[in-house]
């Protein structure tokens, strides 16, 4: 087991450096000189001369990536030029909006998707499996800002039971900021969970056609027991790199639904950045997420050994 | 004689396709006291393993199934599902063909044993764990106590089977159904694993089903034998009976088909010509005529039904039975 978390921590290395070559790349390749961004249009030539000398901007690209990634490595990712905020700053910040949007966004679309997949699967090709089958299909198609627009119309403006927009830190008053990420939450999980319904609903009926089915039916077990502990639990391989690639996704902040809800996260900040051309601020989140993306892609490979004890012992 | 512990009255399986619908067992009648061993045997597709489900009520939810199945005083077809479950695993089990995919890869040998004996034996877990050890050394797993805590995959495919065995054998079961035991297994052990659950029937007590599709599997070990073919079971006699006078040609064909020692290298095995015929398209007459080298005119025609030979007990569906003078060593 250990054997194994080693091998793919040290697979993780490679994909990291891509990823801030990547990032790098991006942030210098875009059009615009950075010295012109910070001094305005009445600079003089000597002075964006200067200014580019200070900045490194004059030396090779190679040359700057490595000097970037050297700070980087030293836990230096920058400062924001506009605010003097450095990165890490800017992001401890807004990360915990973001982690509290996207932990109960993926509880509730989880809550919704996994009950109504195995309900499906049961069934499978009954009314109730036809119906949500294609609920889920509508729901997949539906955009968010939409929903999101249909739930304050909904909760906020007609029924009064929560605030539209807004937000406080939970440190500050824990049940008004719950009260604030319903909303923004709900929006997320009404697009995820037809996703994680029809990955474990089709995962689950491919299982449930397995001699073991078979034979825990034979057995004489309950059916909840079938479906829970027999069947559930080698289906949710598919499910929990679903769940991996949402959560990634998430941590990166949800661009559309924070600005709809006023929410100060991370899809915000990068947002501002891209407007005011903060480009260090731009890169270092952009690598930051990156990174816990690829964290996250981890974590769900350590699941898989814990689900399936062939993958823990090698066999698969 | 009391009655007996299964009856198999009229069974007939039909599973839609999108070519027509396909008659698995075509209106199978059987028998089985307590106690005693019935072997099913036939070729792939002749509806032995439809049928055996069916005994089960483990027929894919499309599959229509007509007719009766008695066990024990219940009717299986008709007894509510929570009755059914009470019943299955208890005094009903079954040990699958194949124990690479029969066995939940993702629960330990514990669990998959002590579920079955604590769902149906009223036992604490230590009492229940006991008796999971004491089932794993009945079936001959070395080192008992750590197996528990192991996955399938650990184990060898011949140690699969003994566990799955143990499996079936956890709550005392009145019947055991074996679908091609040994079929997934190396030959080196398959003798094992069928010596170990003819060993354990007699222990027991217990009534079983060998179903096969190799004639010398049943030859010393099933009381009575069931050849079945195109979903009908086409001769049907005591096990000594069948083997030193066999009726059907189908039956004679089987056992020729099976390679023997004794025979000199390189020479061609008798297997049967041309295939079973197509399910969903049922023959008018005899399903074996077109593979049959006694055919005649009328097996074409008419359907032959079941009836009784000379010997009592043997049943044969054949009009032009074939009649050993000499028995013929199994």
């Amino acid at each position: 087991m250990l054997n194994f978390v080693v091998r793919r921590l040290l697979a993780i290395l490679p994909v990291l450096l891509a990823v801030s070559l990547l990032t790098f790349l991006i942030a210098s390749l875009l059009p615009g000189d950075l010295a012109y961004v910070i001094l305005g249009d009445q600079a003089t030539p000597e002075n964006v001369a200067a200014l580019r000398r200070d900045m490194g901007l004059d030396q090779p690209l190679w040359w700057r990536y490595l000097s970037w990634l050297g700070h980087v490595l030293q836990g230096d990712l920058g400062r924001s030029f506009r605010t003097g905020q450095t990165v890490l700053q800017a992001v401890a910040e807004r990360i915990p909006v973001s982690l509290e949007l996207m932990l109960m966004a993926e509880f509730i679309g989880l809550l919704i998707g996994v009950p109504l997949a195995i309900a499906c699967a049961a069934r499978a090709g009954g009314a109730f499996d036809r119906f949500m089958t294609g609920s889920a299909f509508a729901m997949l198609s539906m955009p968010s800002f939409l929903t999101a627009i249909l739930l304050i119309y909904l909760f906020a403006v007609e029924l009064h039971w929560l605030p539209a927009t807004g937000y406080v830190p939970f440190t500050e008053a824990p049940l008004a900021n719950l009260r604030f990420f319903v909303l923004p939450a709900l929006t997320l999980a009404l697009a995820e969970w037809p996703g994680i319904m029809r990955v474990l609903r089709s995962d689950m009926i491919a299982t449930l056609q397995e001699d073991y089915i078979a034979l825990a039916k034979a057995k004489g077990l309950k059916p909840s027991r079938i479906l829970f502990v027999h069947a559930l639990k080698p289906s949710s391989l598919t499910l929990v790199t679903v769940t991996g690639i949402n959560i990634g996704r998430l941590l990166g902040g949800t661009l559309i639904v924070e600005s709809i809800f006023a929410l100060p996260g991370i899809g915000r900040l990068l947002v501002g950045a891209i407007y005011t051309r903060d480009l260090v601020i731009l890169q270092g989140v952009v690598l930051l997420v990156a990174a816990g993306f690829v964290i996250v892609n981890f974590i769900v490979d350590m699941l898989y050994a814990v689900l399936d004890p062939r993958i823990r012992h090698g066999h698969a | 004689m009391s009655p007996p512990l299964l009856t198999i009255e009229n069974v007939a399986v039909e599973l839609p396709t999108p070519r027509g619908n396909l008659r698995a067992v075509d209106h199978v009648d059987l028998s089985l006291e307590a106690g005693r061993t019935l072997g099913i045997v036939g070729e792939s597709g002749c509806g032995k393993t439809m049928l055996s489900r069916a005994v089960l009520q483990l027929l894919p939810r499309q599959a229509k199934l007509t007719g009766r199945v008695m066990f024990d005083g219940h009717d299986l077809v008709r007894l509510k599902p929570e009755s059914l479950r009470r019943l299955r695993g208890r005094d009903l089990a079954v040990v699958f063909q194949d124990p690479m995919t029969s066995l939940n890869p993702v629960l330990t040998i514990g669990t998959q044993l002590m579920e079955t004996i604590q769902e149906h034996l009223e036992l604490d877990a230590p009492s229940a764990r006991k008796r999971s050890i004491e089932l794993l050394a009945a079936v001959g797993i070395p080192a008992p106590e750590q197996r528990l805590a192991q996955y399938p995959h650990q184990c060898s495919g011949g140690m699969r089977q003994r566990i799955a065995i143990a499996i079936a054998l956890s709550c005392e079961p009145k019947l055991l159904i074996a679908d091609e035991p040994t079929t997934a297994l190396d030959v080196t052990i398959q003798a094992q694993i069928l010596d170990l659950l003819a060993r354990e029937q007699r222990r027991r007590h217990m009534a079983m089903i060998i179903i096969t599709h190799d004639l010398g599997v049943v030859a010393g070990r099933a009381d009575e034998v069931a050849v079945m073919y195109a979903g009908r079971v086409v001769e049907r006699a005591p096990t000594q009976a069948l083997f030193k006078r066999m009726h059907m040609p189908y039956t004679e064909a089987l056992l020729a088909a099976i390679p023997k020692l004794d025979t000199a290298p390189h020479t061609p095995l008798p297997a049967i010509s041309g295939r079973p015929p197509d399910p969903t398209r049922p023959l008018k007459g005899c399903s074996f005529a077109p593979r049959c080298r006694y055919a005649a005119e009328r097996c074409r025609e008419a359907k032959p039904e079941l009836k009784g030979a000379e010997m009592p007990g043997h049943l044969y569906a054949c009009f032009h039975p074939i009649q050993m003078a000499e028995g013929i060593g199994a």
